[in-house]
Parts: structure tokens; sequence; C-alpha cells
């Protein structure tokens, strides 16, 4: 499994920027409302955090899941 | 490579619709869909689907911006992507639409004439007369004016903030953007409070 994977902001607008670039189809947008992520497909390459608009994303380690 | 869909190629939409708006102004009707498609998608669907997958400005903005590369790839300032600003901008672009009307309503009971300009960013008006066909009723032709005045602008502002900023910085603000998620967010609002007495994220 990845060392990090990607966590969705409060910022988050819904506007599905982060879906588009998403390798592994790990993003989805919840009911209109904010983006959630798959942490377990997850591959933390980081692509979602570097296109979201809101920089509501950010990369966290695998050992802060605990 | 990801699988193109259809859908990917829409941002040909918004240079095409302001395009056609300079070449016959009744053109700018078209543009209601970008209005009544996200609000009928939020409100009967609950979801996003228009910002997510269909909005062809937002992919304008990416094409531009990545494809392009006339992005600088700054990120929004904080107070941009603050709910006050967000929801402001919200309030004084229905306000704005809501004058267009009016004035709209004037020409038609005859107590104003057709202003054959576009007015941009709220007050500076371009003349725009030779995109204006005769045979027209002229309230017809004053929400077409108004309302392509309000695309005009908000693609400009856009263009500005997608150089400056992220490539979609637009849809930070977007008051589409934030109405749907507004509309969204009541939609939701039972599994948003048990979102909030649990603490965790809804799990994909």
């Amino acid at each position: 499994m990845a060392k990090r994977y990607a966590e969705i902001g409060k910022d988050c607008v819904a506007c599905g920027s982060c879906i588009r670039v998403c390798p592994v189809h790990a993003v989805t947008v919840w009911r209109g409302v904010t983006a959630v992520v798959d942490k377990v497909r997850c591959v933390g390459c980081g692509k979602c955090a570097a296109e979201c608009p809101a920089g509501a994303i950010t990369l966290q380690n695998r050992e802060e899941l605990a | 490579m990801k699988k193109r869909h259809w859908y990917d190629y829409l941002w040909i939409v918004t240079p095409l619709y302001l395009g056609l708006g300079c070449f016959n102004i009744l053109f700018a009707w078209l543009g209601l869909l970008f209005f009544c498609l996200p609000l009928l998608i939020a409100i009967f669907g609950g979801s996003k689907a228009y910002c997510n997958r269909y909005c062809d400005r937002g992919q304008f903005f990416g094409v531009l911006g990545k494809t392009c590369k006339l992005s600088r790839k700054k990120p929004v300032p904080r107070w941009l992507k603050h709910p006050i600003f967000r929801y402001g901008f919200l309030i004084f672009f229905l306000l704005m639409f809501a004058n267009m009307l009016y004035v709209t309503w004037l020409v038609y009971a005859g107590a104003r004439e057709l202003g054959q300009t576009v007015t941009l960013f709220w007050t500076l008006q371009v003349p725009w007369g030779w995109a204006y066909p005769t045979a027209v009723t002229p309230w017809v032709a004053q929400f077409a004016f108004g309302f392509y005045s309000l695309m005009l602008t908000s693609a400009l502002i856009g263009l500005l903030v997608m150089v400056l900023f992220q490539p979609r910085a637009w849809c930070v603000f977007c008051p589409m953007g934030t109405m749907t998620q507004l509309i969204c967010r009541v939609r939701a609002r039972k599994q948003l409070r048990a979102v909030r007495e649990t603490g965790r994220m809804p799990e994909v």
C-alpha cells in the first residue's frame, strides 16, 4: 500500500477537478457537497492536490491513519 | 491515459458561445442553458454532475491553464475561497441578474429604450450594435444584451483568475457552483448532521 493518501479539507467546492486527474478513480463527489477519497484505493500520487483550485487536498502519511 | 468521453470536449462551447454573441446577440439566450441545467441537476438529482462533468467553462479554463500553460498555477488566496466571499459574490451576482431582468422589463413596458451595448464589469458600456438584428422585439434583444454582459464579464473574471492563480480558480467562487453546492447541502442535511455527530466523512 502507498505511503500517503489524499485527504479532502473543508475548502472543497465539489468542482470535481480531482476526479478527472485521479489515475485510480479513488475520488468521487459525495452528494454534490464535497469530494471524498477512497483511502484504500488512493496511491498518494498527489495529482488531485496539484489540480484542486481551492487547495483543499493535502497528502497524509498512512501512519497517521491509525 | 484516461479514456476520453464526449463531454470532455464541451470546452469548445465557451468560445463558441462568446464568439456567436459577437455576430448575433440573440445567441446569448442559449446561455440560459448554463443557468438552468446545473440548477435542475442539483434540485432533482442532488448532485454537482454539471460542475463535475459537463461545465464547459471549467473545462475551457482547464484547457487554457493546463494544456496551453497560460496559468501561473499559484495557490488561490484564502479570502477568495472564504464562504463570506463566495456567498457574497453569489448574492451580488443574483442582484445583478435581477437588475438585468428589471431593465428588460422596463424596455418591455416602453419605459426605457433598448441599449445596444454590452456592460462589462457592471459599469463599462461597450457599443455592440452591430450584433443586433433589427427585426427582433426590443425586450428580447435587451435580455440578450444583459445576459451576454453577465456571461462575458464572468468569463473575463474567470480568465483573469485562471492566469493569476489555478486554471480552474473560477470554480472556487463561481456563483452557479456555490448555488448548486448550497442546494446539495440542503438536500443532504440529514446525512451531513450524521457526519457532524460522528466526526467522520462518508466512505466511498
